[in-house]
């Protein structure tokens, strides 16, 4: 079946290599910003993720009209590792599925913008995600629901290494590869750190990874999850696959080699905000990585 | 089983049978269903949907958390979706993924359990949810239905998806009496009275609402009036019928084939304590594990018989007149 782009609104306008990484500078900047201000939240957790998002929400690979969030033909996004809420609230508000003047109330009572992901209070959100394990499922549901309805919309499901480590995730993967599902594509974020420590300490038996996926009947890729071209020119060939589920495992870093994160060889500041002082350099060395100077927003 | 013999009621087909069959018909009408199974669909009785309709049903092997979360995704993507395992292991191993993937979102997937309860017999107490109706309920917004019978267990399944939102539908292995007559009156969250009385009130769900009527029975030839209540809906609770148990009669008996804990008697107790307390006294399996036997046999051991429900009638009777 063809796909079929109905949707022209500009948000959708598939943008050129400088213009997504002009988008990936300024949400990179927010990521540190709205955590650091909540003092709480993943910041690196999101940062490793937010090249990948930057490409599928505005690289023309998804198709959605955010002023129909459940339009029906609608390419899902489903954020499985879950605490990286910050960089798919920073995604979706650039997307305009909700206005950027509520990013300042991440974390705080009463404000949709919740410590994980809740598709109840925040449009654009496709699965209450934040324990982790979970998202892979959700996503081939939806994948095998647009078989019987006979629609062509595509499903993107986001999971962490460590969470790779849940049995949920393999269970999935088979179920995946049984029904031949070729419209849902697994980003495997790779920052390498779990929570407490190195994944290939915690769980080594993680890897080979590639060949574990190959094994379970999925066309498998590596690629760097930071390097925009590479990001988009793969997910525009694994849209034409057929019949096999697609992994990508996306080797990226956790807090984008931002000096803060790095000085923690434990793992990267996971779950830790950035403060003031750290964050002021986090942000110009951002600056730098993108040849920018000041802010942007 | 002997349910039922003593006052002439004639067993009918397992409610897992009469579950499975009303889903084919339902599947033949609705062709938004799509059903979900982990690998044990000649035991749930999914089995003949799935042959009728294969492109609608989907074998996800022995993996009850991906099962769950499958129907998450097909229900969110708009499909009226229903799984079903064991009770024991959709509600034991699944419990997260039922909280994070249907209960807090509040998806529209309906979540049907089978071989609940001790009476499964030989298999033992690891293929026995004796925990189901606990778990079920504990979680916000979850509908919870335990039929009695086969006509109630059709009722109750059509009843589930005329409703939007998560359901868990407890069935049970062996064949139990028939109750009720064919299209009788059966409403969400509304106990039926099957028999009036003034002195005390036999609660009860699944197959030991047949052993409450026997109850009554041999009550009523000691001058004991007993009203019995159906309370197939365990949540939400017919508030309104047990508060007027309470004041009307003034003692109630629960009668659950399910551990004491988080059953319907807690739930029941909970309602009655804070609307008109009353004496109560609750049958259910008591702080432990059964074992294999024949489903007699272990209804015996372990306390479910009507024998049971008239010991505890006539001890909360005591207390009553105290």
């Amino acid at each position: 079946m063809e796909r079929q782009f109905l949707n022209t609104q500009k948000t959708t306008r598939p943008r050129s290599i400088d213009e997504l990484r002009d988008i990936s500078w300024r949400l990179s900047r927010q990521i540190i910003d709205i955590t650091t201000k909540a003092s709480s939240g993943h910041p690196s957790s999101s940062l490793s993720a937010i090249d990948i998002l930057v490409a599928l929400y505005f690289g023309g690979i998804m198709n959605y009209d955010p002023s129909q969030p459940n339009w029906s033909d609608r390419d899902r996004f489903i954020l499985s590792k879950g605490h990286g809420a910050p960089g798919l609230y920073v995604t979706l508000a650039e997307a305009g599925f909700f206005d950027p003047d509520l990013l300042p109330t991440f974390r705080k009572l009463g404000s949709p913008l919740e410590g994980h992901p809740n598709m109840r209070v925040l449009p654009g959100v496709e699965a209450s995600t934040g324990s982790l394990g979970q998202g892979l499922s959700i996503g081939l549901g939806h994948a095998l629901a647009a078989r019987v309805d006979g629609r062509s919309y595509r499903v993107y499901v986001m999971i962490g290494d460590g969470e790779a480590d849940e049995g949920q995730i393999w269970e999935a993967g088979m179920a995946a590869a049984k029904y031949k599902v070729d419209n849902l594509t697994v980003l495997l974020d790779h920052n390498k750190y779990q929570q407490t420590g190195p994944v290939s300490e915690v769980m080594p038996a993680l890897f080979p990874i590639v060949d574990k996926w190959r094994a379970f009947g999925w066309f498998v890729e590596e690629l760097n999850g930071h390097n925009m071209e590479e990001v988009m020119s793969t997910l525009k060939k694994v849209q034409d696959i057929k019949d096999q589920p697609q992994m990508l495992i996306c080797h990226t870093l956790k807090g984008k080699g931002l000096s803060p994160f790095e000085k923690d060889d434990v793992n990267r500041k996971h779950g830790v905000p950035l403060t003031e002082e750290e964050a002021t350099i986090a942000l110009a060395e951002l600056d730098k990585q993108y040849g920018r100077s000041g802010g942007g927003d | 089983m002997d349910l039922g013999k003593q006052i002439g009621l004639k067993d009918g087909p397992a409610t897992r049978d009469a579950f499975g069959k009303s889903l084919t018909e339902i599947g033949r009408e609705n062709r938004n269903l799509v059903v979900i199974d982990g690998d044990v669909s000649n035991s749930t009785r999914t089995e003949e949907f799935g042959v009728e309709f294969p492109e609608r049903f989907f074998n996800v092997g022995i993996a009850e958390s991906n099962l769950v979360g499958v129907a998450s995704g097909l229900a969110l993507a708009g499909k009226d979706a229903l799984a079903a395992s064991f009770a024991a292991f959709l509600l034991c191993n699944a419990y997260d993924q039922i909280r994070m993937s249907v209960a807090f979102p509040q998806a529209n997937v309906k979540l049907v359990g089978s071989h609940s309860g001790i009476s499964i017999g030989e298999d033992g107490p690891s293929q026995m949810a004796i925990e189901d109706i606990a778990l079920a309920t504990s979680f916000p917004n979850f509908t919870v239905l335990v039929p009695a019978d086969a006509p109630s267990t059709r009722a109750a399944t059509r009843a589930m998806f005329e409703q939007a939102g998560p359901f868990y539908l407890r069935t049970g292995r062996p064949k139990v009496p028939v109750i009720y007559e064919e299209d009788f009156d059966f409403k969400i969250g509304k106990a039926n009275k099957l028999r009036e009385g003034s002195d005390l009130t036999v609660i009860a769900c699944g197959l030991m609402v047949a052993a409450a009527l026997e109850a009554a029975s041999d009550l009523e030839q000691k001058g004991i009036k007993t009203r019995v209540l159906d309370m197939h809906t365990v949540k939400p609770l017919d508030v309104e019928s047990i508060e007027l148990a309470a004041r009307e009669t003034g003692a109630i008996v629960t009668a659950e084939e399910h551990l004491l804990a988080g059953g319907l008697g807690s739930s029941i107790a909970r309602v009655v304590a804070e609307t008109h307390p009353v004496p109560m006294a609750f049958v259910a399996i008591q702080d432990r594990y059964a074992e294999s036997g024949k489903p007699q046999e272990l209804l015996e051991k372990y306390g479910l018989t009507a024998e049971h429900i008239r010991l505890a009638a006539e001890q909360v009777i005591r207390r009553k007149q105290r």
